[in-house]
């Protein structure tokens, strides 16, 4: 008997969600610009209204461009169904909306972008939503933060800025002994570089604005269910295991099973909240996603490159890279990584704050700027920037000095970035 | 919708509506390996279309207490046993490959409980390669992938879902992931066995439609013909570019397909 010969991932990146056009023969994933769908008849509007049978009604709920989009996603996360929405911060706040109202609990990683941050600490407690940050690399305060009121755990596969790399496989085994669902934020390493469902994470999201849009243009995010958690046995989420009014009494569990909380995402979630993918922004992400695997390699390539330049640099303090055998994750990164940890990385700059100034002011190629995973390479300074809303204290606990560069490298010809990186160091400590 | 069977918990899905006894019912039987949410597609429809439905999770699968059961003539004593307890007098029978010859023989045998049948993947016989029960055996994720990769039709393996964002592959290893130890190895067991479709077919006098895929590699279309043949006033569909998923693969298709009938 042949074994099974599944389509690999850069096929997949490629193909994955879409036939050419039936009618047109159109090769390229033709944008659906339309906001809604003729019904065959009153019965199919109906049947379509009521979850029996598949298809569009309406672009905020699904879109054809859109729907190639998550199907791609989804087939390279290895994941059972994905949804796409407007941003990476939309797609956090429909993942926990479907999960929990208000009296819900989060256990979630210290190293989290700083939106993220805010929604957990800030935003969501507003509606009786909570969270308890914990050191990533601190196992047992895992265990210890969860109570009888928590519905997720949540980590990123690589934290932002100062790289720590989570134990997915150790930290989900921790909240499935708890029955709790691990959602993980896969933006900086991509499906290219870790796919997180397959190490045990229960969801993954991302911003899809950064490495799988790839070209900073359109503003996206994605969800991804594996379809393994067991939302019945767990006996915590009755959104997902209680009879729905919304749908006549729908369980999405029992009649869903493993594309449960997705189908409760899209035809609650983003019916309700209304923050859906806009089809051109799909076909935009699309061309992203059909060159991910090499770009990623590339962003790899270019980024061991400029590490091991400014490792040789005496103007450079500290290089927090997982990559780097100093780094206290580095063993894990490779295993979990094995093909490079993407391309953010953060460093410190002698002479602290002043000198960073002069360093981001100097450079020529690289663009000061609030996005990560371009083409093109990219700076900033966290402590001013990105994770301004947190004192010394939470900047400490985040791994952020207040000189701290974070850079995005993108795919230029590594020589010129560190021709570049070079002039502006030599700037910046002149002074 | 919790219904106790031979002593032991059964689970079905009702399609999203109240039970009525008193309408026309149908069950739907899964095939190896599977639960009722391969049924999500048509469920739904013909329990908001005049039918009280019933999908269910053999014993041992999805939320069904164990064992599973180890023959197909023991899988038709527990259908028809089934349909004893929801209640009912009568029901049709939509059956999935395995659930498709449980569909044959509890239509042979107890044809007074069954009142039409549709055969969704369903061949005379279904040989089931020595690797694939080998793997079954030992429980190793080799079988869940060959399962996987064979069931999906040749179009479906780039995606395409009728279903916005969902993914087939994934979606399969995920249920078939989830059985218990030895379930599906007991499940391709009892298919591979069972040789008796042809002879029981002949006693088969309810109206009956045969579900097929023309890009099957698991229940070849080809391999329905005898079975079709051996059923009286049998109807044949075969769905174009649909493989062994074609439930799943061509939802809309498979439903049309079976609203004639049953």
């Amino acid at each position: 008997m042949v074994d099974a010969k599944f389509l690999k991932p850069d096929t997949l990146a490629l193909h994955a969600g879409q036939h050419p056009d039936p009618v047109t023969g159109a090769r390229a994933v033709p944008i659906y610009q339309t906001t809604s769908y003729v019904f065959r008849d009153v019965d199919h509007a109906a049947s379509l209204f009521n979850l029996e049978v598949g298809g569009h009604i309406y672009s905020r709920i699904s879109n054809p461009t859109v729907a190639v989009f998550e199907e791609r996603v989804a087939a390279l996360e290895e994941g059972s169904g994905a949804l796409g929405v407007s941003s990476g911060q939309a797609a956090l706040h429909i993942a926990i909306a479907t999960l929990m109202g208000a009296g819900g609990h989060i256990v979630a990683s210290t190293s989290l972008y700083g939106g993220t941050r805010n929604m957990l600490g800030l935003t969501l407690p507003r509606f009786g939503i909570t969270a308890t940050f914990v050191n990533p690399r601190d196992h047992d305060g895992f265990r210890r933060a969860i109570k009888p009121e928590t519905r997720l755990v949540l980590g990123e596969t690589v934290g932002n800025p100062g790289g720590e790399v989570l134990d997915i496989p150790a930290i989900a085994e921790i909240a499935h002994a708890a029955k709790l669902p691990l959602m993980i934020d896969n933006t900086f390493a991509s499906p290219v570089l870790c796919r997180p469902l397959t190490l045990g994470a229960d969801i993954v999201f991302h911003s899809a604005t950064k490495f799988i849009g790839g070209h900073g243009v359109a503003i996206g995010g994605v969800i991804v269910e594996s379809g393994r958690f067991d939302w019945e046995g767990s006996g915590k989420f009755l959104t997902l295991t209680e009879p729905y009014a919304g749908y006549h009494g729908i369980d999405f569990a029992e009649e869903f099973g493993p594309h449960a909380f997705i189908m409760r995402a899209r035809t609650e979630g983003v019916r309700d909240f209304g923050c859906c993918m806009a089809p051109q922004t799909a076909f935009y992400l699309l061309q992203g996603l059909e060159t991910l695997p090499l770009r990623m390699a590339r962003h790899v390539e270019n980024a061991r490159k400029v590490i091991a330049f400014l490792e040789a640099n005496p103007a450079v303090e500290r290089i927090a890279s997982p990559d780097l055998p100093d780094h206290p994750d580095h063993a894990l990164a490779q295993r979990l990584l094995p093909k490079g940890t993407g391309s953010i990385f953060s460093f410190d700059i002698k002479g602290g704050r002043e000198a960073g100034r002069r360093f981001i002011e100097r450079l020529r190629l690289f663009s000061h700027l609030a996005n990560v995973g371009d083409a093109k390479s990219l700076v900033i300074h966290p402590a001013s920037t990105t994770h301004a809303q947190l004192d010394a204290a939470a900047l400490r606990e985040a791994g952020i000095g207040e000189g701290m560069i974070r850079l995005s490298v993108g795919l230029e010809d590594a020589d010129d970035l560190l021709d570049d990186l070079g002039q502006a160091l030599r700037a910046a400590t002149k002074a | 919708m919790k219904l106790t069977v031979h002593g032991r918990g059964v689970t079905a899905t009702t399609g999203g509506a109240e039970f009525d006894p008193g309408k026309p019912a149908i069950v739907f039987l899964h095939g190896a390996g599977f639960d009722r949410t391969v049924w999500r597609l048509q469920t739904r429809w013909f329990a908001h279309h005049g039918r009280s439905v019933l999908a269910v999770d053999f014993p041992g699968h999805g939320w069904s207490e164990g064992p599973a059961l180890d023959s197909i003539a023991a899988l038709a004593d527990w259908t028809a046993a089934l349909i004893d307890a929801a209640g009912l007098e009568r029901a049709a029978l939509v059956g999935h490959s395995m659930g498709a010859l449980v569909a044959v023989e509890t239509a042979a045998r107890f044809a007074d409980k069954v009142r039409a049948l549709g055969l969704c993947g369903v061949a005379a016989e279904m040989p089931v390669h020595p690797e694939m029960l080998e793997s079954a055996k030992a429980n190793t994720p080799k079988v869940e992938e060959l399962i996987t990769f064979w069931g999906i039709g040749n179009a479906l393996h780039k995606g395409g879902m009728v279903s916005p964002g969902l993914w087939l592959r994934r979606e399969s290893l995920a249920v078939l992931s989830g059985n218990r130890p030895g379930v599906i190895h007991t499940d391709l067991a009892a298919c591979h066995a069972y040789k008796d479709a042809i002879q029981r077919a002949a006693a088969i006098k309810c109206p009956t439609v045969l579900v097929l895929g023309d890009g099957d590699l698991m229940t070849p279309a080809a391999k329905a013909k005898p079975l079709a043949a051996a059923i009286g006033g049998a109807r044949s569909v075969v769905i174009p570019g649909a493989g062994h998923f074609m439930i799943v693969e061509r939802p809309d298709e498979a439903l049309e397909a079976l609203r004639g009938c049953v």
